[in-house]
């Protein structure tokens, strides 16, 4: 549906034969090149970063105290929405951000805010930088899920008994077989770091911004036969996007042939404490920035005088609070609603699937790449052939529209979370119940459900927070005429007052907050007499 | 009330995956008989117990038929079967009390079900636990919980999968007297699934062997 606009074919807007002027008028513009190298870019370096950091610290991992923390610490980063993430990193690292004002002056002499760009620099580094803090809990979290089939204490145990110094076991006999169970996980990192559009408003270079804000922009354009342009930068785009692709799968072939020698030439601990010490030193500085970036958020919405180059404001106040919150609950009840139908549904969907599946003997068949598809391919260009759809049928923009496109996210990752949990459940439970005489239905709802409580209830607050973080779904089909919280605190960046920003960024990450306590905290009222459910959850 | 103790036939049956015959057992079991299977791991025993229970997965293609008495049992789903099930482990649902699972297994229109279940743990030397988290008891009350659970649903039959395996010595040799007595008492025709010779023994039917 996006190819055809791209074409010149759109009946709504009178373009009812097929040329090329939308692509002639694209080329032309000033700074595209720009923007798609920007795009191309910043997705491969960051999902490098990402995988790189991951990578260290898993090998150096030895299981200590400080790993657990650090662990530990990074699973309730991945809840943060990407906006929340992105302005705590730019009232982190601003000109007149946090790290200015407490090195100031002592270490950097300043008494002003320097004039520098250091958010929304022109090489895009900031941007970077704001997606490696999202994607290192991602792919952490997805590492340690695969891992978790894998036996790597066994294999390092092995190793180790060879010689191996630990974390060179754990890079030559664990990540060759953990590589392919997150090779998807990775594509969709290059997929969404391509082509990421609410970090790169906040966050991006602007003149020219990314491929993707761009896109955006034309197609927000007054000027209706800027359509056109959109769409055919939105087929430009999942032709970045599957470059990026392509150039990672041609170097994940080249490593794979480089590294088999490497494999097997015997070293045992040539650089293991340098990755031992890498490893942990990158992660925990990640974490630091994430957690002072909210830190920073809080601060900056409770601030009230604050001369520059001091570490505290001088005085705290509520009043941006109290000045935002009756103008938000509009998009704080879409923001919920929209959350919550998109999660039911989605559960609904998930547990019948997994319990046909298991009713069946159905095996885990490859329906992960399916799965995945949303996740892959570009917001930006499928989500804008969803928009022309819808049109072109006469559907507009509305609140189950945009319930609809966040399935399309949520539906993966509630899969992704449940299905392994589902699958682990030991069967026998449901037997007993059956050879007990229960019927199918009864040894369901009365059975496995209560025992999946703990795990379908943190499914589901992973789906919420999804739903919560997502921009460009609920602005493309909701037609700007669905306000959420994540649309109004990015819709602000370019306003600039960072006080009300910090407050909508607080209460954006508030609310997946909200929803992991409850799934955490449900089962242990629900079970509170029952030590073995509480142990399990 | 109780129904009428019946002989569970065990007819042609042949279980074959892909091509390849894994098991062939043609056998009956009467009321209060207890016949053990004895073989190593991996000569089909749990396959057996599956498609027996009504868990076998389509994977495998079973040939013959399941009677208990004139009713054929092959053919319905595992719980319309009447064929109730012990494992190693208790399996007692960890989110219900003792009561709980017992009520669980109690069939729908059972008069005074609360009486029944004192009843039951009382006679397994449980009195007053009914409102205990399975998760609080020692193996052998979860052991002799799962057994009257059993008991209490009014199997037709029963199948054990190596039940006593996973106690220790001292317990081993009670529980042995207290199930198999129990499934006599009841007129269960019952197969025993085992690698322990002292298993067999005491249950003192006929053996055949796998594998």
């Amino acid at each position: 549906m996006v190819l055809l606009p791209a074409f010149g074919y759109l009946p709504v807007l009178g373009g009812d034969t097929f040329h090329l002027e939308a692509w002639q008028a694209l080329w032309a513009r000033a700074g595209l090149h720009r923007s798609i190298l920007l795009s191309y870019f910043s997705g491969l370096i960051t999902t490098l970063v990402a995988l790189f950091i991951v990578v260290l610290f898993l090998a150096a991992n030895q299981g200590t105290w400080l790993d657990r923390t650090i662990r530990r610490l990074v699973s309730p980063l991945l809840a943060i929405p990407h906006a929340a993430v992105a302005f705590g990193l730019a009232f982190l690292i601003a000109p007149s951000g946090l790290l200015a004002r407490w090195l100031s002056p002592g270490v950097t002499g300043w008494e002003r805010p320097p004039d520098l760009l250091i958010v929304n620099d022109p090489l895009g580094l900031a941007l970077m930088a704001g997606l490696v803090l999202k994607e290192v809990p991602f792919l952490l979290l997805m590492s340690l899920a695969a891992l978790a089939q894998l036996h790597p204490e066994r294999r390092v145990t092995l190793a180790r008994s060879l010689g191996y110094a630990p974390s060179i076991a754990w890079l030559k006999c664990v990540f060759p077989a953990l590589y392919p169970l997150i090779r998807l996980p990775v594509y969709a990192v290059i997929a969404y770091a391509t082509s990421v559009v609410d970090m790169a408003l906040i966050l991006g270079p602007t003149l020219p911004p990314t491929l993707s804000v761009s896109i955006i922009t034309w197609f927000n354009d007054p000027d209706l036969s800027r359509r056109f342009m959109a769409s055919a930068g939105a087929v430009l785009q999942l032709g970045v996007t599957l470059a990026a692709l392509l150039t990672w799968w041609l170097g994940e072939q080249a490593v794979q042939r480089l590294s088999q020698r490497w494999l097997v030439n015997g070293s045992r601990l040539s650089g293991s404490a340098a990755i031992a010490f890498g490893g942990r030193a990158l992660l925990s500085t990640v974490t630091l920035l994430a957690m002072s970036a909210l830190a920073g958020l809080a601060l900056f919405s409770v601030a009230g005088f604050w001369r520059f180059p001091d570490a505290l404001p001088g005085t705290f106040t509520l009043d941006h609070w109290q000045r935002i919150l009756p103008s938000v609950t509009t998009p704080l009840i879409n923001t919920l609603s929209i959350g919550l139908s998109a999660t039911l549904i989605a559960a609904f969907l998930v547990v019948a699937t997994l319990e046909h599946a298991a009713r069946h003997h159905l095996p885990a068949r490859r329906v992960q790449w399916l799965l995945y598809l949303p996740l892959i391919v570009p917001q930006v260009a499928f989500l804008f052939g969803l928009v022309v759809a819808a049109e072109s049928v006469g559907i507009r923009p509305q609140h189950a529209l945009v319930v609809a496109a966040h399935l399309l996210f949520v539906v993966p990752y509630l899969y992704l979370s449940l299905s392994e949990a589902y699958r682990r459940l030991d069967p026998r439970w449901v037997q007993v119940a059956l050879s007990l005489g229960a019927p199918p239905w009864r040894a369901f709802w009365q059975i496995r459900l209560p025992l999946l409580l703990a795990p379908l209830l943190t499914a589901c607050a992973v789906s919420l927070a999804v739903s919560i973080g997502q921009y460009l779904p609920t602005l493309l089909l909701g037609g700007g005429r669905v306000p959420t919280i994540t649309t109004e605190a990015v819709a602000m960046a370019s306003g600039g007052n960072r006080r009300l920003i910090a407050v909508l960024a607080l209460l954006q990450a508030l609310l997946p907050f909200i929803g992991f306590s409850l799934a955490l905290l449900i089962p242990r009222l629900v079970w509170a007499k029952r030590r073995q459910m509480r142990g399990a959850a | 009330m109780t129904p009428i103790p019946q002989i569970l036939h065990i007819k042609q049956m042949k279980i074959t995956l892909e091509g390849q015959t894994l098991l062939a057992i043609n056998q009956h079991i009467a009321p209060g008989e207890v016949l053990t299977v004895m073989g190593p791991s991996g000569s089909g025993k749990s396959t057996l117990l599956a498609y027996l229970a009504g868990f076998l997965s389509p994977a495998f293609q079973a040939q013959g038929e399941l009677y208990l008495g004139d009713k054929r049992l092959d053919t319905l789903p595992a719980e319309q079967r009447g064929i109730g099930l012990l494992f190693q482990d208790p399996m007692l649902f960890p989110h219900l009390s003792v009561a709980g699972n017992c009520r669980f297994g109690l069939p729908r229109r059972t008069q005074n079900k609360t009486e029944r279940i004192t009843k039951a743990l009382e006679q397994v030397g449980l009195a007053g636990f009914e409102a205990r988290d399975p998760a609080t008891l020692s193996g052998g009350q979860q052991a002799r919980v799962a057994l009257m659970r059993l008991l209490l649903s009014q199997p037709q039959a029963v199948l054990l999968d190596e039940p006593f395996s996973k106690l220790d010595t001292a317990l081993r040799q009670e529980m042995r007297t207290l199930v198999f007595g129990q499934l006599r008492e009841a007129g269960l025709p019952t197969l025993l699934v085992t690698h322990d010779e002292a298993d067999a023994a005491a249950a003192g039917g006929p053996i055949i062997a796998l594998g």
